[in-house]
């Protein structure tokens, strides 16, 4: 990975979060509280299906798909069934409480407590037909394209989620 | 003096134990914050990626290890703060 100048690390991370599953909302969580624990500039920004990450409707209800999903051992034609994402979600839940991992509401208060962050997406509020009070109060501002690709372009490790 | 066996006493003990990556970067974090230059935080862990984790977090804020002692089933990681950022 190329450094702006010889020998000197990158302090800044920009995320987009763009899935609303259970298991895509943990990586840029953890890798965002990590980042602000290291003391660098995180931002996290939210667009289309990670819009459900930050919304207040349904934070508390993210599920994991097992269709779609190679790495379940479950053929996709089962998957399929009724109450199988239920299943699947209640089964990793509770290998993720064994492990004492915390929770997708826990993990946002961390991130946002270390100075993390969150930016919802403009054009996915309107799609979504969303408002600034329906997203949780973590959420710092609605931002567009623009304002991303100039925090992103400040020389920051950027990742799509 | 502090040996890397032994350690010194801390001023604080952040027990991390039963906690995975971030848990215990996050937890030392937290200390880390509150505490003063000089001081020895204590560093409790289970998880495996605890030491390198540990390692990378001093490295990058510019605190140091001064002893990592293993103890039975977990790992004790003795950090002192000789940097505070903002």
């Amino acid at each position: 990975m190329p450094t702006s100048k010889e020998g000197e690390k990158r302090n800044k991370m920009v995320i987009i979060c763009s899935k609303g599953s259970l298991d895509m909302a943990f990586p840029p969580l953890m890798l965002a509280t990590t980042g602000a624990a290291m003391g660098m500039e995180v931002h996290l920004y939210f667009t289309f299906w990670g819009m459900n990450i930050i919304s207040k409707k349904t934070i508390d209800s993210l599920k994991i798909s097992p269709v779609g999903n190679p790495g379940i051992p479950m053929p996709n034609i089962l998957g399929m069934l009724p109450g199988m994402t239920s299943m699947l979600t209640s089964m990793m839940q509770k290998k993720m409480d064994k492990i004492k991992m915390p929770s997708i509401r826990e993990m946002i208060k961390t991130a946002h407590d270390s100075g993390v962050k969150f930016h919802a997406c403009s054009p996915t509020i309107e799609m979504m037909g969303l408002k600034r009070e329906d997203l949780i109060p973590e959420v710092d501002d609605i931002i567009g394209a623009a304002t991303y690709l100039e925090l992103a372009s400040e020389d920051a490790i950027t990742l799509f989620v | 003096m502090a040996s890397p066996q032994t350690g010194v006493k801390p001023t604080t003990i952040v027990d991390s134990r039963g906690t995975m990556c971030p848990g215990p970067i996050t937890d030392l974090f937290r200390a880390y914050r509150n505490a003063n230059i000089g001081d020895v935080i204590e560093l409790l862990a289970t998880d495996p990626a605890a030491k390198s984790d540990t390692e990378a977090w001093t490295k990058r804020s510019g605190n140091e290890i001064i002893a990592v002692i293993d103890e039975k089933d977990y790992i004790r990681i003795q950090i002192r703060v000789v940097k505070k950022g903002k």
